[in-house]
Formats: structure tokens, C-alpha cells, sequence
């Protein structure tokens, strides 16, 4: 139970952006002449809110198969970095192993790689209970918006700033609990160097493999860094 | 609007699949049973402090920096968060603000 209790205040800072965002998408997906099954069905196996309302626009104008299949990709391919500091820990959970795998979306992944377990508590329950209530959560927003959506009579607009503000506050944590900067500035500095480069659209992946390459070659540097300062405490 | 059934239900399973694949990826490459190799653990441990920060800049991509207003709303309230974070170290305090903030100043100062 304590367990449970500690898993659901993790997840309430995306609260909202999970709601807001589903919603819209929702919305999108009804307009587009989707009935509520689509949208239900595309929060439980798509899981993915940017891709999710993407979708909506390629289904609308046909774009071929193949194509989504380049896009999805393309707009989802963060992922790919985001399992690699997950795998030893997901694969001692059996069962729950391939769950949580899918699962992991940006707001999970935020949670879960900067969470400290206070001791009463068992990891392995709290990971799987944050993936599978954040999991529910979406699937409502989306069925919700498809439904009722349009009914929402307050204008919202601005609300899914809180994603990007939860983002925000993982970085100040992060900055807090990392004995080296390497590994923040490296990303900040690739992130802005390919934005201006490449453009809004296309800069993350090349910022995202930069920086573990970089990372990758700077090991023995940043490994002695962070020993270093452990040993103080 | 008529939905054409067929390439919708096929749409909609290349999305959940392709999704599913990038998820998927780190654990084809190493989650096999042998023992994870010790450059990757350490990227594991890594990574994080860089992802976060590009995935912050990710979410402010849309920002037009040669036109009024400037993305002006977003780096104040993003401002307010980190100011609210490191004083009060409160998440649920600096998200709330931060996004009060800006949604206040998208309707009020800065009207795209």
C-alpha cells in the first residue's frame, strides 16, 4: 500500500498533460470521423501522444503505409535511448518485463530515471504501478476526449506547457543528484548546435546520438568524476 | 468524413508496431541473458542528465525565435520553474506556477 501511495504522487505532476493531450487527441481523432473504438484502441497499443496526434493528420490526407511506417519511426526514435539504463532493471520483473518495456513513454521515463525510493517501499511495485496507472490514465484521456472532448467549455489552451515544465524540474533534480555536469552540458550544447543546424523537426536524433558518443568517449573522464565524488559522502 | 476501414486498421497497427520496436530496441540488443556490457550500464547511468535537458529543448522546438513574440512566454515560465524548483525543490509547486505563468502570459502580454 505504501508502495502504491508513493507510486501515485510520482505521477501526479504530468497529471495534466496526460489529460490535456489525450484529450486533444481525442478530439482530433473524433473529427477526423474516427468513432470512440479508435480512439480507445490507439491508447492502449499506439501509447504515444505526439505520434498519436501525428497519426490523426496522416490518416486524413492517406498518406501511404510505408510512409507512416518512416514517420513513426522518425518521431518516435527517442525511445531507443531511452531503454538503455532500464534493461538490467526491467528484466529481473518476469512477467511485467515486456510491459514495461512498451510502456515507457517520455513522462515514464522522466520518473523512473531520476526516482529515489525511500526504503519502506518495494521498487519493483512502484515502477510497475507508475507504468501501469500512467498506462490507464492515457487510455481515459483519449476515450474521454473522443466522447466528450468537445464539451470542454473552459479554454485550456497553454495547459500542455506542463509537460515541458515537468521536463524542467527533472533536469533541476538531475543537476542536483549528478556529481558531473558533462553528461547535462553535452546534451544541452548538441541539442542547440543541431536545432540550429538541422531545424525544429529534425534536430533530436543527431543531438541525442552525439551526445552518447561523446559520452561514450569521455567515459574514463566522467566515471573518475563521479567516484570522486561519491567517495566524499 | 468516410473511413476507409482497411488501410485505417493497417495505419493504426504499423504505428502501434513501429512505436513498440523503437521501445523495444535496447532490450533486443542486450537483454539477452549474458551480462550487459560495462560501456552501456555506464551510458545508462549517464545518458539521463543529457536526455532530459534535449527533450526539454524538444518540447520548446516550436518556438519562433525571428517573430513576436519571440518564445518570450515560454523562457519566462520555463524561468519561473527553475527559480521555483531550486528555491522550494517542490515539483508539483514549480509545474503549477510555471504553467499558470504561461498560460496567463499567452493571453495576456505575449498574444500570438
Amino acid at each position: 500500500m505504501k508502495s502504491f501511495r508513493f507510486a501515485v504522487k510520482q505521477i501526479i505532476p504530468f497529471l495534466f498533460s496526460y489529460l490535456f493531450i489525450g484529450l486533444a487527441f481525442g478530439v482530433l481523432l473524433n473529427k477526423a470521423g474516427y468513432s470512440v473504438l479508435w480512439a480507445f484502441l490507439s491508447g492502449v497499443f499506439i501509447y504515444a501522444g505526439s505520434m498519436q496526434i501525428v497519426m490523426v493528420s496522416l490518416l486524413s490526407s492517406g498518406v501511404p503505409l510505408a510512409m507512416i511506417a518512416v514517420m513513426t519511426f522518425f518521431v518516435n526514435a527517442r525511445h531507443i535511448f531511452y531503454g538503455i539504463g532500464f534493461v538490467d532493471k526491467f528484466r529481473k520483473m518476469g512477467w511485467q518485463y515486456p510491459y514495461m518495456i512498451l510502456t515507457l513513454t517520455d513522462e515514464t521515463y522522466s520518473v523512473l530515471c531520476s526516482l529515489e525510493y525511500p526504503e519502506a517501499v518495494d521498487e519493483q511495485q512502484v515502477d510497475f504501478t507508475i507504468a501501469l496507472l500512467c498506462h490507464l490514465m492515457w487510455i481515459f484521456s483519449c476515450t474521454f476526449g473522443s466522447l466528450f472532448g468537445e464539451l470542454v467549455p473552459v479554454d485550456m489552451t497553454g495547459i500542455e506547457f506542463s509537460a515541458t515544465a515537468f521536463f524542467v524540474t527533472v533536469c533541476v533534480n538531475q543537476w542536483r543528484q549528478f556529481d558531473s555536469r558533462i553528461p547535462a552540458i553535452t546534451g544541452l550544447a548538441s541539442a542547440i548546435i543541431f536545432y540550429f543546424l538541422l531545424g525544429a523537426d529534425r534536430f533530436i536524433l543527431p543531438a541525442l546520438s552525439v551526445s552518447l558518443i561523446i559520452l561514450a568517449i569521455m567515459k574514463d573522464t566522467i566515471s573518475i568524476g563521479m567516484e570522486g565524488a561519491n567517495d566524499d559522502r | 468524413m468516410t473511413v476507409d476501414f482497411t488501410y485505417s486498421v493497417a495505419a493504426l497497427m504499423i504505428v502501434a508496431l513501429v512505436t513498440a520496436l523503437t521501445r523495444a530496441t535496447p532490450y533486443l540488443l542486450f537483454g539477452g541473458k549474458r551480462e550487459m556490457p560495462k560501456t552501456v550500464s555506464y551510458l545508462g547511468n549517464v545518458l539521463p542528465a543529457s536526455i532530459m535537458i534535449i527533450l526539454v529543448l524538444y518540447c520548446l522546438r516550436n518556438i519562433n525565435l525571428t517573430a513576436f513574440p519571440f518564445g518570450l512566454a515560454e523562457f519566462f515560465s520555463v524561468a519561473v520553474v527553475i527559480t521555483v524548483q531550486i528555491i522550494k525543490n517542490n515539483t508539483f509547486l514549480s509545474i503549477i506556477l510555471g504553467t499558470a505563468c504561461y498560460m496567463i502570459l499567452i493571453r495576456t502580454v505575449f498574444l500570438v
